[in-house]
């Protein structure tokens, strides 16, 4: 079995970009970057969720998390103007995008992190939390590729 | 040097944290962690690049955080902000939530930086899995602010001994 059948260049050349990026950003804000707190603090722009006790906190991170999102996509199209011919599709089911999409909307808000807030900023400052956390998330989607692989779906 | 204040230290901050973004996304995009497929590859053990990317991407963060609450004197320029210890406090929540998350993200290959990324190099139906992480959010928090005896697990300082 090959462990890095592409290499390990553009792994680490890309962990190097997102290490350097939440590097930055702390050392001018104070900010420890994560993605998805994006999500609850979005829904807040909806004022009858912001008067709700779990949104209420991130009125006041909504708008630079907005802009770190668009970011993200923008940094993304720049990457695929420079170096894709097209629009890159994945063949993932509906599905399952559909389906985990709702499971990681709850699962990172209950576990309040996910793999930016925990598995790049937590691990980094090695907090228990975001390693206990990192651990759980990573082993149970090993279980559960594995299962859905063995099942014969096929992406 | 004087300190930057009001409106105008707001939007320095906004400034750098959307170029932080862009960065951020495309080293994403740049570590193929944009297609699903590939972060599907890492959970069946068909290439474990992505260790590198958290890996490496981690090593860099902690390295940046250290320095700068081991040195940083002043607060942070953009916010006022101190450069302190806080981490996520454990609450009886965190292990659910990593469970929920992973069966998520195993059966899907996304995680939330990533799906945002793949929307900018032209994945289209990962606009399904946004839409569905939002309501996720949205039940999440909705279900909870119903129940207010619940901790609402406020960022607190990580006891020292732990």
């Amino acid at each position: 079995m090959e462990l890095f059948p592409n290499g390990i260049l553009p792994y680490a050349g890309g962990g190097l970009l997102i290490g350097l990026a939440v590097a930055v950003v702390y050392l001018g804000t104070a900010i420890k970057l994560g993605a998805s707190t994006f999500l609850e603090s979005t829904l807040t722009y909806v004022p009858r969720l912001a008067a709700l006790s779990r949104f209420a906190k991130y009125v006041d991170e909504r708008d630079w998390r907005v802009a770190f999102t668009l970011g993200i996509v923008s940094g993304a199209l720049l990457y695929a103007l420079l170096f894709q011919s097209g629009p890159w599709i994945t063949d993932v089911q509906w599905w399952r995008l559909g389906f985990g999409g709702v499971l990681v909307g709850v699962g990172t808000r209950l576990g309040q992190g996910c793999t930016s807030g925990h598995g790049i900023c937590g691990v980094g400052s090695l907090s228990g939390t975001s390693i206990a956390n990192v651990a759980t998330f990573v082993l149970v989607a090993i279980g559960v590729a594995h299962l859905v692989e063995a099942l014969g779906v096929v992406s | 040097m004087a300190a930057v204040v009001g409106p105008q230290r707001g939007r320095g901050k906004l400034v750098l944290i959307y170029f932080g973004g862009v960065v951020f996304g495309f080293g994403l995009a740049l570590s193929r962690m944009v297609r699903p497929e590939v972060v599907l590859d890492f959970l069946q053990w068909d290439d474990l690049g992505l260790l590198f990317v958290m890996g490496v991407g981690a090593l860099i963060a902690g390295v940046a955080f250290h320095l700068a609450q081991r040195y940083g004197r002043r607060p942070a320029p953009l916010t006022g902000q101190r450069y302190d210890l806080r981490r996520k406090p454990f609450d009886r929540n965190v292990l659910p939530g990593g469970i929920v998350f992973g069966i998520g993200w195993g059966l899907s290959g996304l995680c939330p930086g990533a799906a945002y990324a793949s929307l900018g190099v032209g994945n289209w139906p990962v606009l399904i899995g946004i839409a569905g992480m939002f309501l996720g959010a949205l039940l999440h928090g909705v279900v909870r602010s119903a129940r207010p005896s619940e901790p609402t697990s406020p960022i607190a300082s990580e006891s020292p001994g732990r």
